[in-house]
């Protein structure tokens, strides 16, 4: 489906990604002088101000997937794309107004000291641990399929080294920057991001006179799905909903609610960007940060999907980016697209500015996929390392700098496991598969995390038994489910139906955490219910208390 | 903190009106944000033919502008919490904390 010719970089391209890369590396060997203590190294000494940590949140989350992958889905299936862009948005009202205040007064690197508040430290840290690497693994292989083919469309390069090439420099990023790296990585990437979309949207609504009436009735006009309802005999009107309404990807209500639930309740439970609540200085600016996430998100992903059309428009009709098919045959524009939809984007900025923006955006789209798997990866290592190590294997009496030194090694194992598996997710859309990644989070980490915070019923066998049904029956559906079941591994049927479980997992979780809690009778609940009091004053102005966690 | 300082703190009233007051604003404009946000998906859900159909005369659809106000509501809900926290609940609890220290 993919053809190295034709489409290798120039030199200039080569030239930009290799500047981009040096200058990550650069600030990853730069910051590493300055993070050698574990709050520098996980939360960069809380000394960054709203905007900047804004900046790095909307870094963190703007990921390969949302700028390729629903650029990716539009291009495909029209307004589909849309449904993921506002769900992935609707999310950040939530954490900020629910839990993002809480989360700082009662915590202090990771989600998990907040879950084991009241609740026993070493059962409680497992799970949150398992909830966070699960959620980072998915994750990760989204970003590293997104890399993997933007530098097998750039270079040449087969898809595996091109996948092992990113793991790499992701590894190497991580463990020698730690937070204070990520984060600038992060806020130089956001800019030169929402700079290049910018740019690339103002080029294509140009090209249609600032008429977005006339890009969608061009989009119209060219798209396949359009015209094969056509000759199936539908009305101009029903065809052209076939792009500009909901379409096949959402084919019936529990699949479109499932993923609606996931991408709402799961970006308040992804580790990496609950871990930003803590790198400033106070809950002020905490508040501003996700302020301006929301605004820079909101707004990039609205013009992603102006990409998407224009790249219905531009990209679909040009020859040039297609795979030759068979001769005779009739060209598909979706499936013979050079190096997949999720690459749509990337050849969008070829047609709308020539062989240099076309290689600043592959650049930039390179430079956050490091970005994104660099705070991922952080975020997994600290769970391993401040979760698993710290609090349950050495029970508190981890020297700082063995602590370090865990989470470098974690990293070193998370990026070989996210190249291994990256590799077996080479065909799937990275949106799609970020929006399993939110499954996960939405049924294991953000359960746990706002019953702890908002029922003093909750008690440790609750929330274990709950979490841990919440994280196996989502991971279990998954697997089961058309995507890996059938995609992955080559089954003929699914075994679970639905490709998103999220509607399933979540309300087993809550459920198990409910039923859980209300028949626990021993001493140790009755304890943990009475320090609901005690954590419920700390969650709402900030005193310390005498049962906060001592990690 | 002792037990007997949890009670005095739940029990004074400026912690108790600052609370009530900063919860009921949270919680009412996270409904805001969930009803806006499920009602759009229950429409992909159930009316996804109706989301489809033009708005006037040109191409644009409901649904478009349904996605583009879901956005807007994120937006505008954040604005208003970020707000009215940094100007009036960050003070009164850094007064609270005053008075209970």
């Amino acid at each position: 489906m993919t053809g190295p010719s034709g489409m290798v970089a120039s030199l200039p391209a080569a030239a930009l990604v290799g500047a981009f890369v040096a200058i990550t590396l650069g600030i990853a060997l730069w910051a590493a002088g300055r993070s050698r203590s574990r709050q520098g190294f996980y939360a960069a000494d809380g000394g960054l101000t709203g905007l900047q940590n804004g900046l790095a949140m909307a870094g963190d989350f703007i990921s390969a997937a949302s700028f390729l992958g629903i650029s990716g889905l539009v291009y495909a299936n029209g307004y589909d794309g849309l449904i993921y862009a506002v769900g992935w948005l609707a999310g950040w009202p939530l954490i900020l107004l629910l839990i993002a205040e809480r989360l700082r007064n009662l915590g202090s690197f990771t989600f998990a000291d907040v879950a084991c508040f009241r609740q026993r430290q070493a059962p409680m840290r497992s799970l949150a641990a398992c909830g966070t690497l699960a959620t980072v693994a998915f994750y990760l292989i989204a970003q590293m399929v997104g890399a993997g083919q933007l530098i097998q469309l750039l270079f040449g390069l087969p898809y595996a080294v091109a996948v092992i090439v990113t793991g790499v420099l992701m590894i190497v990023t991580v463990s020698y920057g730690g937070m204070i790296a990520t984060t600038w990585v992060q806020i130089i990437k956001a800019v030169l991001l929402l700079t290049g979309t910018v740019f690339m949207a103002v080029m294509v609504l140009a090209h249609f006179g600032f008429d977005l009436g006339a890009l969608f009735a061009e989009a119209v006009r060219v798209h396949p799905k359009v015209q094969a309802a056509l000759a199936a005999g539908a009305t101009p009107a029903e065809a052209a909903a076939r792009i500009l309404g909901p379409g096949s990807l959402i084919g019936d209500p529990v699949s479109a609610l499932s993923l609606g639930m996931a991408l709402m309740f799961g970006t308040a439970g992804l580790p990496h960007i609950l871990m930003r609540f803590f790198t400033v200085a106070d809950a002020r600016e905490a508040r501003k940060s996700v302020f301006y996430a929301t605004g820079f998100i909101g707004t990039f992903y609205l013009l992603t999907v102006v990409v998407g059309f224009g790249a219905i428009t531009l990209v679909m009709t040009d020859p040039r980016f297609m795979v030759p098919g068979l001769p005779g045959q009739p060209l598909d524009p979706i499936l013979q697209l050079r190096g997949s939809t999720n690459m749509a984007a990337v050849h969008l900025a070829r047609a709308v500015g020539g062989d240099v923006f076309f290689s600043f955006i592959c650049a930039v789209a390179l430079a956050t996929i490091l970005a994104v798997v660099s705070g991922l990866t952080l975020a997994g290592a600290s769970a391993v390392s401040h979760d698993l190590y710290a609090s349950v294997i050495a029970r508190g009496r981890a020297a700082e700098q063995d602590e370090v030194k865990v989470s470098k090694v974690a990293s070193l194992v998370l990026g070989v496991t996210a190249i291994l598996l990256a590799i077996a997710f080479e065909k799937q859309n990275v949106a799609f598969m970020v929006g399993l990644a939110f499954v996960i989070a939405a049924s294991a980490n953000f359960p746990i995390l706002v019953m702890s915070m908002f029922w003093g019923g909750l008690t440790t066998r609750g929330a274990l038994i709950g979490g841990w049904l919440g994280l196996a029956s989502a991971v279990a559906m998954l697997v089961l489910g058309p995507t890996v079941w059938r995609d992955v591994l080559g089954h003929a049927r699914p075994v679970f139906p639905y490709a998103n479980p999220a509607l399933f997992s979540i309300t087993l979780a809550f459920l198990g955490i409910w039923a859980g809690s209300v028949t626990d009778r021993s001493p140790s609940a009755a304890a943990e219910r009475k320090a609901f009091a005690a954590q419920f004053v700390r969650s709402q102005i900030g005193l310390p208390a005498a049962r906060s966690p001592r990690p | 903190m002792q037990d007997e300082d949890v009670e005095r703190i739940m029990a004074h009233p400026g912690f108790r009106t600052l609370v009530r007051a900063r919860n009921r604003f949270a919680w009412a404009l996270a409904a805001v944000m969930v009803a806006v946000y499920l009602g759009f998906i229950l429409l992909v859900a159930f009316a996804g033919g109706w989301l489809g159909q033009p708005l006037g005369a040109g191409p644009v659809t409901i649904g478009i502008v349904a996605g583009l106000a879901v956005v807007v509501v994120a937006f505008a809900v954040t604005g208003l919490y970020v707000r009215r926290a940094n100007r009036v609940y960050d003070e009164q609890v850094r007064r609270l904390l005053e008075e209970l220290t």
